[in-house]
Parts: structure tokens; C-alpha cells; sequence
């Protein structure tokens, strides 16, 4: 059992996310930087759908009741075990009772801690993503239990990667939306000129950003968006869901993110400098 | 040979979107609903492909491999081709209790003002007119209703509400609705609907599904406060009791 003794800023459970349920309005959830949670996966040879936490800005304090083994990738973050300062992209042994002090992120904004065989928080609908009101929780908070499969013994394969390199990348690849062809010429090369800064409204579901395009009266009728849809407010304000997204929309889908692009705005904070690149399809 | 009446898009690496004519119409939504279940039977399969249909569009999302878009749009049109129409959809019809009661009906007498009638006529009126749900989304369990009469049409409120507590009945524009859960909003609150309209517990979580008919019923306090005990303890019956499920 892991205890949470401290919740950190915003912590959750977060897997590859909820499929089949769109159609019903439920967002996909799942780890807003699929990269970083893939590569930790990946150095515990867990499967690609066990969950990890996802730590925002802030990490928690965690006590292991048993033995296991733990890694942690994405934002680089001040993290102990015991007296020991762990490094990103390495496996470490947890002894039973071993306690994880996680604190500030220093570069990036979320970073992703995996253990060996993942966590097994309840599973709904397909998924053991956080998503209020999917699940009961949208966070964790200290007090909380989260069950994993002991694991005494385990020689990891690979002990250590490089560093992830997509926590500096500036640069969105994207390809054009639905309504791109909407869009006039003018504000199609601000669009890919311009340099964009993050807006203090950013968190799972979206991703403001501050500076606004020409304004617009397009109107179209609701119709389905995607993690990754870049929208177009009539103010001219663009607006980037994210993997707790809304799954209709009544704005322009200007563009649409490429998948590993969302990764790349998933390590941005307020303010952060963004600019979006053409993928041709 | 006539070409399919949908435009096929790319929608970024995994996904496309087909569009039929921009137009609210019956006739649309069925030929959507009738065409993804074709597609459904052993073309896109479900464990593969995410539908989702609303008003004018389905947008078909692949779960693992990105998509080809020149190989499934032929394949789209050619499974058009021999797509036998929507004859075989079923909808159902649900009647919703709503209770109008003002300590839920925050908005119902402003609303009514507004719309030159009583209370109890608006009341009246739209426990009268029957909805179709024209899409699911935003957010968990959300409907997206056509159907609301032309005297009833009112513009949402100036400034939103931070809170609009989950069950809560709304309209605005052309658009009435049940909040599924507490949320930011700004549609004028006529009264409240004590069965949720999700839940993730059940599989499938929402009893309502596209192409559904709502129509909703006055119930007084007493029987709201029923229905909401039926509904916790999960024995709140649509079919039998309140002889809501038809077709």
C-alpha cells in the first residue's frame, strides 16, 4: 500500500486514459505528457497502461508499506528517498516502509513517478484515470491508499535513460483542424509566426493563451473535439483542449496537435513562449 | 451513382470527420446513427474506433493506428454505397421528472417575465414540447437538445453563475438541458430532474442515448424527494412504473 502523507499541488492517478466512452461525453483523462509516462513504464517494463502519478508543480510525500521498485521521468524535480536524491530516468529499490519526499518541479511543470507493476487504484470504465466525476477523486489528498503488488526482487533490464529531451521544446506540431480552411489569410500567418504565451488559465482540460488572434464571427454547429484540438474563441482568444478536455465544442478547430506536441505543452507554465509548426497530412 | 451526402476530413493523425449538410434535421441525425451502426458490424469495429455522433457530424477516432485517410475514405464511401439506410434504428422515448419548485427554479420567474407568461404556463410549455437529443458531450452525460419551442427561446444570462448545482434544468437560445453535474453556467434555471442522467458505476454509464426523445413531467417536492431516494438506492424504474421507455 503507498500512503499519501502529503498531497503535493495537484496529484493524480493517470494510465494511457478512457476509451469508449466519448460518445457519452467522457474525456479520454489519462497522463497529460504520455511521453514522460511511457518512459517510465517503460524502465519498470511495466505495460504501457499501467498508472503512474502524475505530480504537478508541487510533488507528495509517499510511504511504502511494502517493498517495490519506483522511477520518475518528465519535469526534473527535487525528489528524495530516504536521505537519497534521486535522479530522473533511473530504477530505484523502495524498501518496505521507505518513505518518497517529493518537492518543487525545478524546470518543466509535471513530472510522472512509476511503480514496478503500476497502481492499482479502482478501474472505471476501462481506465484507472482520475477524472471527477468519473471517479471519486480528481486529486489526491493525504490519508489516501493506493495499492501495488509487492515486488522484492527485480533486476531492472535498463537502469538508466537520457533525459527527456521534449520538457525544452517551444516548438507545436500541428496539423491544420477542421476549420482551418475558415480561417483568413491573416490569421493563418499570425497562427504560425506569432509567438504564444501561455495564460494562467492552463490546467488538464485546457490550455489558454494569451495572445489573441484577429477576431471572428465563424459560426458552426457542435461537433466533436479531441485532446490536442487548438479552438478559436470569437475574441480571437486560442484555446488548446488537453486530455481532460470537453469532447464537443462549438468553436473553430483551427488546428489539431500532433500527438507528442500535447507532451510538449503538458511541461509549460504560465507564461511559457510556444510556437506552432505546420504537419502537412 | 450518387456520391455520399457527407464531406469526409482529416482530423488530425487518428481521426476523421464526416459532415453532412450543416442543417439541424431528424432526417440527418438518423442517416448518422443508421450509417455508424453499419459501420459498427464488423467494418470500424468499437474495440478499434470511437464514434462520436452529434447533430451533423460523426467523427470516427482510431484507438491505436493513425489513420490512412485516402483508404478509409474510399472504404467510407463504398460502405455508403451499400448502407441500407437508418430504417432499422429504435429510439426510445424518456420522460423526465422535474420539479419547479423556486428553491430550484432559480430563474423561473425571471425567465417567465421575460417570455411575457406566468410561471405556471412556462411551466406548461416546456413540460409540453418533446426534445430530441441531437448529441452527448461536453461533459459527462450532457444532452444536447433540439426541440425547444419558438415562444420559449430566451438568451442565456448576462453573467454565468460559478455553480450551477448538478440536475438542474435549464434553457437558453434554442438549447434546454439538465446539468449533469455542479458546474460553471449560464442557461436560466427552470427547476431540477432528481435522476442522474450518469452514472459511472453502470456500464454504459448513460441510460439516454442519441436520437432519444426527453420529454419532461412537473412533479411536486414530495415526489421529487421520491424519485431522488429511488434513484440513490437504484431502484428509481423508467420502464414499468412511471411508463417512461416506449419503442
Amino acid at each position: 500500500m503507498l500512503e499519501v502523507k502529503g498531497a503535493g499541488f495537484f496529484t493524480s492517478v493517470q494510465d494511457l486514459g478512457r476509451f469508449g466512452y466519448r460518445h457519452l461525453g467522457v474525456p479520454v483523462a489519462g497522463a497529460a505528457d504520455l511521453l514522460s509516462a511511457r518512459r517510465v513504464n517503460g524502465l519498470l517494463e511495466n505495460p504501457e497502461s499501467a498508472a503512474v502519478l502524475e505530480m504537478t508543480m508541487q510533488g507528495p510525500v509517499l510511504a511504502f508499506s511494502e517493498p517495490t521498485y519506483i522511477s520518475y521521468s518528465g519535469a526534473p524535480m527535487d525528489i528524495r528517498l530516504g536521505g537519497q536524491a534521486l535522479e530522473p530516468d533511473q530504477v530505484y529499490a523502495v524498501p518496505a516502509g521507505g518513505e518518497v519526499n517529493c518537492g518543487r518541479i525545478k524546470k518543466g511543470f509535471r513530472s510522472y513517478l512509476g511503480v514496478k507493476g503500476g497502481l492499482l487504484a479502482p478501474l472505471v470504465l476501462g481506465s484507472r484515470s482520475y477524472y471527477s466525476p468519473v471517479t471519486e477523486q480528481r486529486k489526491l489528498k493525504i490519508g489516501d491508499e493506493i495499492g501495488y503488488t509487492p515486488c522484492p526482487e527485480y533486476t531492472p533490464k535498463i537502469l538508466k535513460w537520457s533525459h527527456a529531451d521534449h520538457i525544452k521544446e517551444h516548438l507545436l506540431q500541428a496539423f491544420p483542424g477542421p476549420e482551418y480552411d475558415l480561417l483568413s489569410q491573416k490569421q493563418r500567418e499570425l497562427l504560425f509566426s506569432q509567438e504564444f504565451s501561455l495564460a494562467k488559465e492552463h490546467d488538464r482540460m485546457a490550455c489558454q493563451l494569451n495572445e489573441l488572434l484577429p477576431a471572428h464571427t465563424i459560426s458552426m454547429i457542435t461537433s466533436a473535439t479531441l485532446p490536442g484540438t487548438v479552438q478559436l474563441a470569437p475574441s480571437g482568444k486560442v484555446i488548446i483542449l488537453m486530455c481532460d478536455g470537453q469532447t464537443t465544442g462549438g468553436y473553430p478547430r483551427i488546428l489539431q496537435l500532433e500527438e507528442n506536441a500535447l507532451s510538449v505543452l503538458a511541461q509549460k507554465k504560465a507564461g511559457d513562449r510556444i510556437r506552432f509548426r505546420s504537419s502537412g497530412y | 451513382m450518387n456520391p455520399p451526402p457527407f464531406r469526409i476530413k482529416p482530423f488530425g493523425p487518428r481521426a476523421v470527420l464526416l459532415e453532412w449538410p450543416s442543417r439541424l434535421e431528424l432526417e440527418i441525425l438518423f442517416d448518422i446513427l443508421g450509417f455508424a451502426a453499419y459501420l459498427k458490424k464488423g467494418r470500424l469495429a468499437e474495440t478499434q474506433w470511437e464514434y462520436v455522433p452529434i447533430y451533423h457530424s460523426l467523427t470516427l477516432i482510431s484507438r491505436d493506428a493513425p489513420v490512412d485517410l485516402d483508404t478509409l475514405a474510399k472504404a467510407l464511401r463504398s460502405w455508403y454505397e451499400s448502407y441500407p439506410g437508418p430504417e432499422s434504428i429504435r429510439t426510445r422515448e424518456w420522460e423526465l421528472p422535474v420539479c419547479y419548485d423556486p428553491e430550484f427554479g432559480l430563474d423561473l420567474e425571471q425567465a417567465a417575465e421575460t417570455l411575457q407568461m406566468s410561471p405556471e404556463t412556462l411551466i406548461l410549455k416546456h413540460g409540453a414540447a418533446t426534445y430530441r437529443v441531437f448529441g452527448i458531450g461536453f461533459l459527462p452525460g450532457f444532452l444536447y437538445l433540439g426541440g425547444v419551442p419558438e415562444e420559449l427561446r430566451l438568451p442565456r444570462k448576462a453573467s454565468p453563475r460559478a455553480r450551477v448545482p448538478g440536475g438542474s434544468v435549464g434553457l437558453a437560445d434554442r438549447q434546454t438541458g439538465i446539468y449533469p453535474q455542479d458546474s460553471p453556467g449560464g442557461w436560466n434555471i427552470l427547476g431540477k430532474c432528481p435522476i442522474p442522467l450518469f452514472d459511472p458505476q453502470r456500464d454504459p454509464p448513460s441510460f439516454i442515448a442519441l436520437g432519444d426523445s426527453i420529454r419532461f413531467r412537473a412533479v411536486s417536492r414530495a415526489e421529487f424527494d421520491l424519485h431522488r431516494i429511488e434513484a440513490e438506492v437504484g431502484v428509481y424504474d423508467h420502464s414499468k412504473k412511471y411508463g417512461n421507455a416506449r419503442g
